[in-house]
């Protein structure tokens, strides 16, 4: 399986199909959840054949919850073995997170603490998706409001741990790591400092919304507005380290026109330029 | 009703829909480009459907009961007409019994 | 079991989303915000689950208006919650739930269109199937001939004019004062993916309903005239197999 180029992509959207058909060399890969396209047939499917005909795919789930207390449930396992082996994706991630419980789905990326028992049961999960995918997966850093008291191990240690036990890699959202480091209040710089970055397959861009708390700013991942400086800021400096990687724009609310999707992934090239520059070694 | 079949007309009607049918039959070349071409904004067929976003909101506070509200959409425009057995049956907005199940 | 392992953390922080306090345990540089930060997952549950109601119900939301419709499915979500990741399915319930949702009782078509709106979204995402070339249904023996339809074809039959009422809410629609129910309506997805709600009159509707569950078209044509429903059969190509006697 050849990996995601170590270009610009963008989420895809089917309203933009037409102006993606009509420049199809503009964009290095398109990434959908998988979600979406568990339906049996239809416009959907058709249009990601279409898509994935001419450009590298990667499907990032949000369903698995594989950060929950349960196992996996099954029959979404098979449903995103169907989903894989049907489109072969340059990529397979999911998230740090749970989103479902019991049989109840909620739709929503929530957190857990960090601790010994929640690392086995993440890395078992892994192990499982890994087993019945027959891939590699990459598992990605949440975005959070709130921590844990119970929490005994750092994201980064935790995430590292968990690159070490199964062999995943990971999905490093660089808009996540500004907006959880906002949030509680700690130095993204610190936490990419300590970030597993050669584990990293894949990097998520994105917007985010401010509200304002008495103690200072929350940051909420809306997904829905263009990158925030101080994130391409921390991006640049993530490539200098790595070298190019593949990159996404993700954006899932208020969705533009296509046009000021493809003014991001511009401008997320020319930093991939410099950084192939920086580092001859790393295209 | 009748039971018997009339093996004439059928095949009258049969030749009558392949003839109605006739000029939009065969359009299936280029099926994605007519998709696309006919998908008006803000109610697109061709959409993935309802999906799962990792997205954000923090705006919108759920708690508190929200039933001092009424539908005010354009529920408040559409005048049923009598039924088959003559009850008439126009939607009301008057002051509603608000029980609610149990959430 | 220990409070502090992970499936009681889950719990707690489950039940929360539905109660008035944020769960024990949280943490944050102001402890005195937990339940402000709190809010951010228990509104985004609500708001996402939400938007995707609204998506798969367009005009059902605009009948009762957003603020109503996003308050009344605060209400579906804690009854009927999703019970999979693939939202592309949830709210096959959620027109018996508004037949039986008091604030809403004085609209007595909404559960119709809802259920209309319902049967649209699995017509989009139903199976693909090539038609037949209308040449197919040439035949020596018409009235032996049966038919088989799209998988995404569905029959909505409905005591309210639900149909109507669906379309004067299409972008484009002229408003045209309703008549009197029952409606009835083809639901189908063509080659093209264009998903059509066509009205049908209730003897091409049973013809239809016939021809649906594998009846030939001479038992078929004891409901009425075939004509109009073989029309559209072959007008949205929606015959992928044809055969004759079992």
């Amino acid at each position: 399986m050849r990996p995601l180029p170590r270009t610009p992509g963008l989420s895809f959207k089917p309203e933009h199909f037409r102006d993606i058909m009509a420049a199809p060399s503009a964009v290095g890969f398109f990434e959908v959840h998988a979600e979406n396209y568990m339906g049996e047939g239809g416009a959907a499917h058709a249009m990601l054949n279409a898509l994935h005909a001419d450009h590298a795919l990667s499907i990032h789930g949000v369903g698995l919850s594989i950060g929950g207390a349960g196992a996996l449930c099954r029959d979404h396992l098979a449903r995103l073995r169907k989903l894989i082996d049907r489109y072969q994706p340059q990529s397979f991630s999911e998230h740090l997170a749970w989103s479902s419980h019991g049989a109840e789905w909620l739709n929503d990326l929530l957190p857990l603490p960090y601790t010994d028992e929640t690392l086995a049961t993440i890395c078992t999960h892994i192990d499982h998706v890994q087993d019945v995918l027959g891939r590699r997966m990459l598992l990605e850093n949440p975005a959070t409001y709130v921590t844990f008291a119970a929490s005994t191990w750092s994201e980064t240690d935790f995430l590292t741990e968990i690159t070490r036990r199964t062999g995943c890699g990971l999905l490093l959202d660089v808009n996540n790591v500004f907006v959880s480091a906002t949030n509680h209040r700690f130095d993204a710089r610190a936490y990419l400092a300590a970030f597993p970055l050669e584990a990293v397959g894949e990097i998520h861009l994105a917007g985010h919304d401010c509200e304002e708390l008495p103690s200072g700013p929350l940051l909420i991942d809306t997904h829905g507005a263009q990158v925030a400086n101080p994130v391409w800021t921390l991006y640049a400096e993530v490539l200098a380290r790595t070298g190019p990687l593949p990159t996404l724009i993700e954006w899932d609310t208020d969705v533009p026109d296509f046009a000021t999707l493809l003014a991001e992934a511009r401008r997320a090239y020319s930093l991939l330029e410099h950084a192939a520059i920086g580092q001859p070694h790393a295209a | 009703m009748t039971i018997k079949t009339f093996a004439l007309p059928l095949a009258a009607s049969l030749a009558t829909a392949l003839t109605l049918a006739g000029g939009d039959a065969n359009a299936q070349s280029n099926a994605m480009e007519k998709c696309f071409g006919i998908s008006p904004a803000g109610q697109n067929d061709c959409a993935a459907g309802p999906g799962t976003s990792c997205a954000g909101s923090s705006t919108v506070d759920y708690q508190g009961n929200a039933w001092t509200l009424v539908a005010a959409g354009t529920c408040a425009d559409i005048e049923l007409p009598a039924m088959a057995d003559g009850t008439a049956r126009v939607g009301s907005l008057e002051e509603l019994d608000r029980d609610l199940p149990p959430a | 079991m220990l409070p502090d392992s992970h499936s009681a953390t889950e719990r707690a922080f489950h039940a929360a989303l539905r109660a008035a306090d944020p769960p024990a345990g949280l943490t944050a540089p102001d402890p005195s915000e937990i339940a402000l930060r709190f809010k951010v997952y228990r509104n985004n549950v609500q708001a996402s689950l939400t938007r995707a109601l609204a998506a798969a119900f367009p005009v059902t939301e605009q009948l009762v208006g957003a603020e109503f419709f996003a308050a009344l499915a605060r209400v579906f979500i804690a009854t009927s919650p999703p019970r999979s990741p693939v939202l592309l399915h949830w709210g096959a319930d959620f027109a018996a739930f508004l037949a039986q949702f008091p604030p809403v009782t004085h609209l007595p078509y909404l559960p119709d269109v809802a259920r209309l709106e319902h049967l649209r979204g699995q017509a989009t995402h139903a199976a693909d199937a090539m038609p037949v070339a209308p040449d197919a249904l040439r035949t020596d023996t018409p009235e032996a001939l049966r038919l088989m339809l799209h998988p995404s074809v569905a029959l909505f039959t409905a005591p309210m004019p639900a149909v109507q009422i669906w379309r004067a809410h299409q972008p484009d629609a002229r408003r045209a004062p309703l008549t009197a129910g029952p409606d009835h309506a083809l639901v189908a997805r063509r080659p093209d993916f264009r998903v059509i709600i066509e009205p049908l009159d209730t003897d091409t509707h049973a013809v239809l309903t016939a021809l649906r569950q594998g009846d030939t078209l001479g038992t078929a044509a004891h409901h009425g005239d075939p004509t109009p429903a073989l029309t559209l059969l072959l007008r949205h190509e929606l015959i992928i197999a044809t055969g004759g006697p079992e």
